[in-house]
């Protein structure tokens, strides 16, 4: 029997507001001395408040509006009820019933079309406190509480699950990212925790509508292992089923190193969470000139500028998807854009777009860094694709300039003249060294008025190669072809 | 004169002359503390040297002319409101060493106005009960008979107040924590409109229910409080916005043509015949003084009342009280050996039976299957009573009830029957479902032992409330009588 994979993928992005979500604490407390963003309400202390933060339910309306949600006129906030000692109240605020966001859609692509994929549902809550575990030298161990994290606003985003495999659910991790930092409202950074990712895998008989038995797959802490997990999990799936076996609903943890899921507990063993309204917070109105204007303030969003960058600049869909899934690789292109191009010159908008997913990107991939971190403004892309095409320095050299730009920070021109890497586009010069060249190859040159065009090649490369590369390859043909017939 | 006996508005009056000052007001207080409080035990802890060195500041402030209603007038705070520095128990194992790092809103209220602390007084744990017989620590008595309960779950403030060891007392009412006690203990017990006063910095036992309220020796005191406590804070999301009258302006002996109902399903079977007759006769006075009253009005949905109030109260208690897990502050079990081992021993060590007990129906009517037959059907009489109470305030300015079914009752009575200890609040309850206002003031006494009054308004209807209750006061003077206890010479 062929099977079918059904994901269903959770998202808790951090977001990136100023204070907590239910009190004045500073969020931004990665870089901060541990337990120094804390006071009575993200403690939990007895008789303590949350007090909400409007702008983190901005940020969960803003998401929600970009993903095509219907925004309800109420929203209500309840409690998540379950004993953990990273939760400093004994329960999380959260909501149940009445999410900010339903009935969305994202579209990611499949093969050259768009799909859709559903959007069950975007909501508010908050983060935890973290635990440090230590263990002595001498083997005892003692686990830290930072209460720093505690009360970071989160927002969840459930899709419904219309995910078919792992590749389409890493399409929609990037472009689910990509309109969160697009919005500004998350970093989406996954590695630092401030977007994180969980799964429902299952699998069913090609062509049947029913969903069987999901599993949760948890901790994946990168695109790539959540790629890797979910591949492992519908294949898992597939050979229990195969096999005869009976497939159990539970949560499954990744385990990165292993490349495997591993089971963590049982539906039997499942919280009950125990939601009831949240009394300290009365239900809040989502006012229909709050929603207006909130979708009025909507920045551009990766499709459009993905579509603008095709009518405007010409690019050719995949590059235009490349480009504008990271914002700030289509921010960059579009500041180096604007430095050159007064008027449209669509071979210019595409050399640029080639060098930065090719060259810039594996560089900021090898350095393992972020575009804004690239010692390489948009004044000197700019200034470097000029270079190119007022012939100054040639496509073998380029490359060269390019990389040195980019380690050093020095303006391409520059690095050009002091490595010698400047085109020789000097017409004496190059003839000067056609005359060496046909004077020291008397084969070639016979083999040439033999009409062997092989020999033709060969003499240009002779004269590149005199030059170590700097000469214009065009007039170096146009040099030699003259040369040779003038005999 | 025995300055401990002062009411505040006669204590402020001889402290604007300068005739007694803050610090001889606060000792003669502390002196009475000292001779009384070991027969009744309504204090948790006597903050005496903080109380002196607050009242010698106040004392500074009264030079100065810039006094306020407040200003050197010691206090008693019931012991789940957080004050910076003084340890705030909840009268629980679980918080016995607890020192809080805040004030509650109204606490920074009072001690902005200048305020002397006293100390913390005694309560049910976390506020559940209705006896203090389930303070962990100790029992606070009765001051007009010490073989009976003082009533809860506010009953120290309550007989702090009653035998002068504070001129007033701040409480809170989930469910008639203040006015239960008043009217066991023969003194005035308001409790506002839910969100009239921030409840930040009270810990809380059930959320949408409590509400922090005033106890004083008569009814203008209880306004002078309300014009301090009350009002919008930004930190209690719950708290109304709406402006703040001054409620001193209510204390008007006039209630002429007042509507006035007397809802009949308060008048529950088992109520003692002495109790109805003083209320009745407290009923006929308010007639007496021009009130219209209608003996015939009725909420029907109040019977369901007590069994909405423990299935709401309970399950907002169960979350509540889930963060007293031994990890961060007060009580931890010492000997565990895993995590999870640490958090349940810290729990059925650190909470006594009664907060046990209402944490297990919570956690039960909460849990998945059983929200919709409990939780969901209480808010919904919830819903009823609130829209009956709505109605009943189309025809009427005020309720009058009994405060209570029966006065004091004797200590360990009721302790085995929690349905009949919860039976003592069936007439104060209703009021915080539907999150009205209402006060209980002394009405008489049933073979010496106090009954109160109740009085019921609408929302923000405190001005009506404390008028009919000054008037009703200035016309009988019931508040005046003192229990002997407090009157032992020294």
């Amino acid at each position: 029997m062929t099977y079918e994979t059904v994901i269903g993928l959770e998202v808790h992005a951090q977001l990136l507001t100023r204070s907590k979500m239910y009190c004045a604490c500073a969020a931004d407390y990665a870089a901060a001395a541990p337990n120094t963003r804390v006071c009575p309400v993200c403690l939990g202390l007895p008789g303590a408040l949350p007090v909400i933060n409007k702008r983190a339910i901005e940020f969960v309306m803003m998401t929600a509006l970009a993903l095509n949600c219907t925004i309800p006129e109420h929203t209500k906030f309840d409690r998540k009820n379950y004993p953990y000692p990273d939760l400093m109240k004994g329960y999380q605020i959260s909501q149940y019933d009445a999410p900010i966001g339903i009935n969305g859609w994202l579209a990611i692509d499949v093969n050259g079309e768009e799909k859709r994929i559903g959007i069950n549902r975007v909501h508010m809550e908050e983060d935890v406190a973290k635990l440090l575990h230590r263990t002595t030298p001498l083997g005892e161990s003692s686990t830290l509480i930072d209460v720093n994290r505690s009360g970071v606003p989160l927002m969840e985003i459930v899709s419904e699950p219309d995910v078919r495999s792992a590749e389409e659910a890493r399409q929609y991790l990037i472009k689910l990212r990509s309109i969160l930092q697009y919005l500004g409202v998350s970093t989406g950074n996954m590695e630092e925790g401030s977007f994180r990712c969980d799964a429902n895998v299952s699998i069913r008989p090609a062509g049947s509508e029913e969903y069987m038995t999901k599993v949760e797959v948890k901790n994946m802490n990168s695109f790539k292992s959540v790629y890797r997990a979910l591949e492992y999990e519908a294949a898992r799936q597939r050979k229990v089923a195969s096999e005869g076996g009976r497939l159990v609903q539970e949560t499954r943890g990744w385990l990165e190193d292993k490349g495997v899921t591993q089971s963590q507990r049982s539906k039997e063993h499942a919280h009950d969470y125990r939601y009831f309204p949240e009394p300290d917070l009365p239900p809040l109105v989502l006012s229909r000139t709050w929603v207006t204007k909130t979708e009025a303030g909507l920045p551009e969003l990766p499709d459009s500028r993905r579509n603008r960058f095709m009518s405007e600049y010409g690019l050719p869909l995949y590059d235009a998807r490349l480009l504008t899934n990271s914002k700030s690789l289509a921010d960059y292109y579009e500041a180096t854009i604007q430095m050159c191009m007064e008027k449209p010159d669509l071979r210019k908008a595409k050399t640029i777009c080639n060098w930065l997913l090719g060259d810039f990107a594996r560089l900021l991939n090898l350095e393992d860094i972020e575009v804004q971190e690239s010692k390489v403004s948009p004044a000197q892309l700019d200034e470097f694709v000029g270079l190119i095409d007022k012939d100054v320095i040639s496509g073998p050299a380029s490359k060269k300039v390019f990389e040195e730009m980019f380690k050093t920070g020095k303006p391409p021109g520059e690095i050009a003249k002091e490595q010698g890497l400047t085109q020789i586009g000097d017409a004496s010069a190059i003839e000067e060294v056609v005359r060496q060249v046909i004077a020291s190859n008397a084969q070639a040159v016979i083999d040439f008025k033999a009409g062997k065009e092989q020999a033709a090649k060969f003499l240009v490369g002779q004269v590149m190669k005199a030059t170590r590369g700097r000469a214009n390859p065009q007039m170096v043909g146009e040099i030699l072809q003259r040369e040779l017939e003038g005999e | 004169m025995d300055l401990c006996r002062l009411t505040i508005h006669e204590a402020a009056d001889l402290l604007k002359k300068r005739e007694v000052s803050s610090v001889e007001l606060t000792e003669a207080v502390l002196h009475q503390v000292e001779a009384v409080d070991g027969k009744v035990n309504a204090l948790v802890t006597v903050t005496a040297d903080l109380a002196l060195d607050q009242a010698r500041r106040a004392d500074e402030r009264i030079k100065r002319g810039d006094a306020t209603p407040l200003t050197g007038i010691p206090g008693v705070l019931k012991d789940n409101l957080c004050t910076r520095g003084i340890r705030t128990t909840c009268s629980s194992r679980m918080l016995a060493d607890f020192v809080p790092p805040y004030n509650a809103t109204v606490v920074e209220k009072l001690l902005g106005q200048g305020m002397v602390i006293i100390g913390k007084a005694n309560l049910d744990e976390f506020a559940m009960g209705s006896s203090n017989e389930h303070s962990a620590f100790f029992l606070t008595r009765n001051p007009w008979n010490t073989d009976c309960v003082a009533g809860g779950s506010s009953g120290g403030p309550a007989v702090a107040v009653a035998t002068d060891e504070t001129l007033f007392a701040l409480g809170s009412d989930t469910g008639g924590s203040i006015r239960l006690p008043a009217s066991f203990c023969n003194v005035v017990g308001l409790k506002p409109t839910y969100g009239r006063v921030s409840r930040y910095g009270l810990v809380a036992f059930a959320s949408s229910l409590d509400q922090i309220g005033p106890l004083t020796k008569d009814v203008t005191d209880a306004a002078t409080v309300m014009n301090v406590i009350a009002g919008h804070d930004e930190r209690d999301s719950t708290s109304l916005p709406h402006p703040l009258p001054d409620y001193s302006s209510s204390l008007v002996p006039d209630i002429k043509g007042m509507r006035i109902g007397v809802p009949r399903e308060f008048f529950v079977a088992g109520m003692q015949q002495g109790v109805v007759d003083q209320i009745n006769a407290a009923i006929a006075l308010l007639e007496g003084l021009g009130a219209v009253i209608d003996r015939d009005a009725s909420l029907p949905s109040i019977r369901y009342g007590l069994a909405a109030y423990y299935i709401i109260g309970p399950c907002e208690a169960s979350a509540n009280l889930a963060r007293y897990d031994g990890v961060k502050y007060g009580y931890s079990a010492p000997d565990a050996d895993s995590m999870w081992d640490a958090m349940e021993k810290t729990k059925e060590r650190g909470f006594g039976a009664e907060v046990k007990r209402r944490l297990m129906l919570g956690t039960y009517a909460l849990s998945a299957g059983y929200y919709d037959a409990y939780y969901l059907k209480a808010l919904k009489v919830r819903t009823l009573i609130r829209q009956e109470f709505e109605g009943a305030f189309d025809k009427y300015d005020a309720l009058v009830t009994p405060t209570s079914p029966t006065v004091p009752f004797k200590i360990g009575e009721r302790l085995d029957d929690p349905v009949q200890m919860y039976l003592a609040d069936v007439c104060t309850l209703p009021v915080n479902i539907a999150g009205v206002p209402a006060i209980s003031v002394p009405a008489g006494f049933v073979d010496g032992l106090p009954v109160g009054l109740q009085l019921i308004g609408k929302p923000l209807g405190e001005e009506t409330l404390l008028r009919i209750a000054f008037t009703y006061e200035q016309a009988t003077g019931w508040h005046r009588k003192k229990p002997a206890v407090a009157s032992i010479s020294i």
